[in-house]
């Protein structure tokens, strides 16, 4: 067993209530979920690969592909959405060539989209990795892009 | 130690934090060490003042002096100009939209006049992250008059007197509940507090977590003497970092003075709390769903006849289950007397009611209100209008369970049986605001496309009749509509609302219901003429240039993402309709001087205007 999984599962008891924090610390370690891992921690906590595994795809947390090395975050809530969140989502789609929920091939960019943030005032709003932008347009999203995009390339 | 007679306080809820204000304290700290004010002043860092739209916020006490849209490099002229020679920033100051005046003090601000502050009274005047600030200002007396003057009975008397409902939206009277959990038979019983707050649009759970975590912790201590259970779970979304943490050092702190743990106070009552991470999935709002998930099971809730939480809840067991703000009401009742709750608010809905208020509207925030106040207070008096000065549209409370009131309604009541009986709900407390250029169809498609994914998929109705009605709106906001579609959102819309197991399907339809009843013809509009009266369906609008304004800038076709515009410099530029992705942008970039790109209805003809 990895080292990194056999730290996390030594907190631990096996007790089938801890599933989802395992999970979520399983998923905070490596990224993602694992499919090895995933069957260490269903051994671990003594259920059927099959639940652990009904139990990850229910909720929205868990992913099963390694993520990009930039995530983009974009808000879909309520406020959000009315002040236009829909066409700074297509903006980003077409400026990194994948859709929400979609890694690109190179692992560069992940753009991912949450219920809701909680900056409602400073909608519409994304997060590129830990800075929130608010505000946005459709232009300034594509500037803040091109901008990251081009400190990328110098670095 | 010398009297302080200044307190600077930082906002840091998630608002302000993600502009940098950090920084702004550590930038003012730095500063005021500099001048040699340190001891003179206290700085700290403070949960969500309310006002986020006006964020990051800095606040200087005693006065109330209310600094906007602060930047790190205005540190030292607060510090020299306020702090050292007491004339204040007056370039910092908010102005009142209505009048262009500068306005010094928050408590004169429109947005925080008409509010009255019950549950919210500590959010942005206390450190969230000291205990001590809590209890300077009374926190834990009211655990300690429980422990040791009061029976369960006694809180439970308090609560009824109160009126005090389940403020997750629901509206369940909390003393009846509480009275369940303390009849209930077993000896192994839980409290849960659900923090789960999916709603999106929605954040005063995490504004309160963050701003004042001690307040729902006692509130959650006292329920747990009251019912006679040792052990309580705060269920929180994981996409809440910053409350989570508050939380956990707010647990460890209480716990360090003796107000959680082993027997509290020497009481001999002994309570413990614990984190539950919530993995993100809306159903879990539900109590069944809710309490599965912490079993380490998928969240699908119950079917009915399902045992009420109070009977069967966690592992099984009694479980007494509220809402963040429930539990954090309930510190101030005992303090001050059920009496005291109920004396504002409606026959039925005592208290007041926390909103976050958004959309379209000039200011946003999280507010608290007294129950009955009307929508158009809260929208045109504390919200200060609709952005820009345009025409009012609808307003949604309840998130994706609820419904989309017109202007018609404004005038009623706030509180939960008006709001239910216009055919929307209390909810949680999101309260989002659209004018007119919002698309009632589009905003209807967006719930559908929310509830269709969050449907947990036991019951067929919830799971394919959502789906069914999300393909009926797409198509409309396509221009694909058929005249018999509305007939039959509304028959699925029904049969879904109907045949549903739990609250999640009971009321998916609601915003597509309300939006049919309220705005009919918008639905007509696009399915009859293929027109979106809001210009905002992409596939029903067009943009083009009046060749009448144009000036030949540029500015358009340089900033054009898929090169659709075409013209020389000093002449009249061109959108190719057949390349246009309808983006906006390059009416965005027109400068304002001309406004020469339009938004028309219909789709131009390809490859000309």
């Amino acid at each position: 067993m990895e080292e990194r999984l056999e730290n996390i599962l030594s907190c631990h008891d096996g007790k089938h209530f801890e599933l989802i924090p395992i999970l979520q610390e399983v998923q905070h370690e490596f990224g993602y979920l694992p499919e090895q891992e995933m069957s260490e921690v269903a051994r671990f906590v003594g259920l059927p690969k099959s639940r652990v595994y009904g139990v990850a795809t229910f909720f929205e947390q868990f992913r099963f592909t390694p993520m990009g090395k930039n995530r983009v975050t974009i808000c879909r809530g309520t406020a959000c959405h009315v002040r236009g969140a829909q066409r700074i989502t297509e903006e980003i789609e077409r400026k990194l060539g994948i859709k929400a929920g979609e890694t690109t091939e190179d692992l560069e960019y992940t753009i991912e989209t949450a219920a809701c943030i909680g900056c409602c005032g400073l909608a519409p709003t994304i997060v590129v990795n830990e800075t929130t932008y608010g505000n946005l347009t459709p232009a300034k999203t594509i500037k803040i892009l091109s901008e990251r995009e081009r400190e990328e390339a110098t670095k | 130690m010398s009297e302080k007679n200044q307190t600077i306080l930082i906002c840091q809820g998630t608002g302000c934090a993600s502009s940098n204000s950090p920084e702004i304290q550590k930038n003012l700290e730095n500063d005021i060490a500099e001048a040699g004010l340190e001891n003179k002043l206290d700085v700290k860092l403070t949960g969500c003042h309310g006002f986020c739209q006006q964020g990051p916020l800095v606040i200087i006490e005693p006065e109330g002096t209310f600094y906007r849209h602060v930047k790190v490099e205005d540190s030292k002229e607060i510090v020299e100009s306020h702090l050292q020679n007491n004339k204040p920033v007056e370039r910092l100051f908010y102005k009142d939209p209505k009048t262009g005046s500068p306005v010094q003090r928050y408590q004169d601000i429109e947005f925080y006049k008409k509010q009255q502050q019950r549950l919210l009274r500590n959010c942005g005047h206390l450190n969230p992250e000291k205990i001590e600030d809590y209890t300077k200002l009374g926190g834990y007396d009211a655990l300690k008059k429980v422990l040791f003057d009061m029976t369960p009975d006694g809180v439970i008397e308090e609560l009824k007197t109160s009126g005090l409902r389940g403020r997750g939206g629901g509206g369940f009277p909390a003393g009846r509940k509480w009275e369940a959990g303390l009849e209930a038979k077993e000896k192994e019983k839980y409290v849960v507090c659900n923090a789960d707050e999916g709603d999106p649009g929605a954040f005063m759970d995490r504004s309160m977590l963050e701003a004042d975590p001690h307040s729902v912790l006692e509130g959650m201590i006292i329920a747990g003497y009251t019912i006679g259970a040792q052990e309580g779970y705060i269920y929180v979304r994981a996409e809440y970092p910053l409350a989570v943490n508050r939380l956990k050092i707010a647990i460890q702190q209480a716990t360090d003075k003796g107000f959680l743990g082993e027997n509290i106070m020497d009481s001999g009552f002994s309570f413990q709390i614990f984190i539950f991470q919530g993995a993100g999935a809306f159903v879990c709002g539900e109590s069944t769903a809710l309490t599965l998930s912490m079993e380490g099971k998928r969240g699908m809730p119950k079917a009915a006849p399902r045992p009420r939480t109070t009977e069967e809840g966690l592992f099984d067991k009694p479980t007494l289950l509220n809402n963040v703000k429930t539990f954090a009401y309930v510190p101030e009742i005992i303090n001050q007397g059920g009496a005291w709750f109920a004396d504002i608010g409606t026959e039925k809905s005592k208290g007041t009611a926390v909103f976050a208020l958004t959309g379209m509207v000039e200011n946003c925030g999280l507010i608290e209100v007294p129950m009955g106040i009307t929508l158009r207070e809260i929208i045109f008096d504390i919200g200060g209008g609709i952005l820009g000065n345009k025409k009012f549209k609808a307003v949604q409370t309840g998130g994706p369970s609820g419904g989309c009131l017109p202007e018609a309604f404004l005038d009623i009541p706030v509180d939960y049986d008006s709001l239910i009986s216009a055919g929307s709900m209390m909810g949680s407390g999101g309260m989002v605001v659209m004018d007119e250029s919002t698309c009632m169809v589009d905003i209807a498609r967006y719930f559908l496309d929310f509830t269709q994914q969050e449907s947990c998929g036991q019951c067929t109705l919830c799971k394919l009749g959502t789906k069914q009605m999300l393909n009926i709106l797409e198509d409309i906001v396509e221009g694909k509509g058929q005249p018999k579609d509305i007939d039959m959102l509304l028959e699925i819309g029904e049969a879904v609302n109907a045949g549903s197991l739990c609250g999640l399907g009971q009321s998916a339809a609601n915003p597509v219901l309300t939006t049919i009843k309220y705005f009919r013809e918008e639905y007509e509009a696009h399915i009859n003429e293929k027109h979106c009266p809001a210009l905002a369906c992409k596939a029903l609008i067009s943009y083009r240039i009046d060749a009448e304004k144009c000036k030949g800038c540029t500015m358009c076709a340089k900033n054009c993402p898929v090169e659709a515009i075409t013209g020389e410099k000093k002449e009249v530029h061109m959108i190719d309709q057949a390349k246009c992705i309808r983006c906006g942008v390059c009416m965005e970039k027109c400068p304002k001087k001309f406004r020469a790109v339009e938004c028309v209805p219909g789709r131009l003809n390809e490859g000309g205007e």
